[in-house]
């Protein structure tokens, strides 16, 4: 088992020079064609350990089809996949291994507790394990109250959590998330945050597939934009600091002046009411721009600096085929 | 492990969604309906005075009548119970959960035709069990040979389970049934021809039936089976469903093993191959 942190905040950079061990996840050239219709044309991906990496595209870009291959559900047509050091699909790494399928579906007959004891027996753990590990995990996802009730009278909501606890049972350190919060309301969503943060800490690696921009945005060290099943680019978000920063002040007495004064750190500035938009060209400068506002009297009620939007680059990407 | 955990859970799914409960409540209706009508038979025999050999003879020809309809009923609920199990698993994406875990794939298919395996010997065990008792306590009489009888009508649920199997990685829940069901009606129809081809010495006809059960062998493992189970002079006197008037070779019921087993082995194979 890896160690809290560990490789948490690798960078693009360094990615390359992962030898193949440290991958959680590499493919080259993978491809799926369907009854002669290509649903992933050339996916290559490099996802080191303990790594939170998301995967972004419009529907039908061959999202879902690639984490098939990845687990071995779907075989691809050509192209290699290795996880965890292993090829995709062997069924002794998937003792590691945990999957959210996106439409989470399991037989609806057993009750929560018994589904986590059936696939726990599946990852081969024992009884004496599971009574321990059970209640636990019903407990994490919020079901505690549900042990005993049976699937079928469960909310969307309440199969994907427990979905997401069968899919953490064995510890495992390579985690598969297809769209883990699109049942869930705004408190399930914190939840998956949470969980994910977790997972990060004690070194797993997440892979997250989500239509939600904004919490890919929040939740993930790096993103791959997919489209007609191939990376058309990656992002490491950690690192989008660190070049321009575009920072967003709310202030209750701003002024032209004081506007004018930020313009010797920023590439551009624009005042509005009460809201002050800079554009500065290193992070660097910012605590200068906020001592400069502070000192000038600004009463700041929020400094934010903005990631680049994923937004504007997943619809520049998406172009006019988009259709989230 | 795997294969057990997998037959555990399709037996537990069977008696948790009520198939396996309504299932022994048809078979005991069944007995029950079987035992009244044999009864008041008996008891109306007994009343006109009738000779000893058709006092035995009457309730032998009701247990084989009896027989026959357990190896209908076995072979269509074989069909019903199992036929949505890898289809419709596949079509709703459950069968994903399971398919990521770490056991291969052979092991869900052989588990969950374990299960099934299991469910339907216990239930043929009930029926055949059940009937020859009822008879027994009644008339003193029981099938001739009811070991043999009872594992070739196994044999035969156990085949149709394969194909039903097999069907199911191939096509979806309903196409599955269809073809399963209607490979039955094509063996029953050409075990029939077959009778008729043989009392009336046609041996196109004959060949006809020989090539249905080689295509399905189902209704020669129950005619070999009825052969086995009632009296050597009743089978040559009647021509009925348990009639020997061709009677299948013992090659005939090696090949449908052959032919479960294989059909089985081509299951396993698919569902190992396909994308899920």
């Amino acid at each position: 088992m890896m160690q809290a942190g560990e490789s948490a905040s690798t960078t693009a950079g360094q990615i390359a020079a992962q030898p193949a061990a440290d991958l959680a996840i590499a493919t080259r050239g993978l491809r799926k064609v369907f009854d002669g219709k290509v649903a992933v044309r050339s996916l290559t991906l490099e996802v080191p350990r303990g790594e939170i990496f998301g995967f972004l595209g419009p529907n039908g870009a061959g999202k879902s089809t690639s984490l098939k291959m990845l687990l071995g559900l779907v075989a691809p047509t050509r192209g290699q996949a290795t996880v965890l050091g292993h090829p995709a699909g062997d069924v002794g790494t998937r003792r590691k291994i945990g999957f959210l399928p996106e439409h989470f579906r399991f037989y609806d007959w057993l009750t929560s507790a018994e589904l986590l004891r059936l696939h726990g027996r599946l990852y081969g753990m024992s009884h004496a394990s599971l009574r321990q590990k059970v209640p636990e995990l019903l407990d994490l996802v919020g079901l505690a109250e549900h042990a005993g009730k049976r699937l079928r009278d469960f909310s969307k909501g309440m199969l994907q959590r427990i979905g997401l606890a069968q899919a953490l049972l064995n510890d495992p350190e390579l985690i598969f998330l297809d769209e883990p919060t699109s049942g869930l309301d705004p408190a399930g969503r914190r939840l998956v945050r949470d969980i994910i943060k977790a997972q990060r800490q004690r070194g797993a690696t997440v892979l997250l597939n989500s239509h939600l921009l904004s919490e890919v945005e929040i939740t993930c060290d790096r993103v791959a934009f997919i489209k007609h099943g191939e990376v058309i680019e990656t992002r490491d978000l950690n690192s989008l600091l660190e070049g321009q920063t575009t920072v967003l002040v709310r202030a209750s007495n701003l002024t032209p002046e004081m506007a004018a004064g930020v313009e010797k750190w920023a590439s551009s500035v624009a005042l509005q009411d009460h809201q002050l938009t800079l554009a500065v060209p290193s992070r660097e400068a910012l605590p200068e721009v906020l001592r400069y506002l502070i000192s000038r009297g600004a009463e700041i009620y929020e400094f934010t600096p903005q990631r680049l939007s994923l937004e504007e680059r997943f619809l520049q990407i998406v172009g006019s085929e988009g259709g989230l | 492990m795997g294969t057990w955990i997998m037959a555990g859970v399709t037996f537990r799914e069977a008696a948790r969604k009520k198939i396996l409960w309504m299932a022994i409540a048809a078979g005991l209706a069944f007995l029950a309906l079987f035992g009244t009508g044999l009864h008041y038979q008996m008891k109306d025999l007994a009343a006109r005075g009738m000779n000893p050999i058709l006092l035995k003879q009457i309730p032998g020809t009701m247990l084989m009548v009896g027989l026959y309809a357990i190896d209908l009923l076995t072979v269509v609920m074989t069909v019903l119970v199992s036929v949505d199990t890898l289809s419709g698993e596949i079509a709703s994406g459950t069968i994903q959960a399971v398919a990521t875990k770490p056991l291969p794939r052979w092991q869900i298919v052989l588990g969950k035709w374990l299960g099934f395996a299991a469910m339907m010997t216990a239930y043929l065990a009930l029926l055949v069990g059940g009937i020859n008792l009822i008879t027994y306590a009644m008339a003193r009489v029981t099938a001739h040979n009811v070991p043999q009888g009872f594992a070739l009508m196994w044999l035969e649920s156990v085949l149709l389970l394969s194909i039903t199997f097999f069907f199911g990685t191939h096509y979806s829940t309903l196409t599955n049934g269809v073809l399963a069901l209607g490979l039955v009606g094509l063996a029953f129809l050409g075990g029939w021809i077959e009778q008729i081809g043989a009392v009336t010495s046609t041996t196109s006809a004959v060949n006809v039936g020989i090539v249905a059960s080689i295509i399905m062998p189902s209704e020669a493992l129950w005619r070999r089976a009825a052969n086995s189970m009632q009296s050597p002079l009743a089978s040559v006197l009647n021509f009925s469903p348990f009639s020997s008037a061709s009677l299948p070779s013992s090659t005939m019921v090696v090949y449908a093993g052959v032919y479960a087993a294989v059909a089985l082995f081509f299951a396993i194979r698919s569902f190992s191959r396909r994308d899920l």
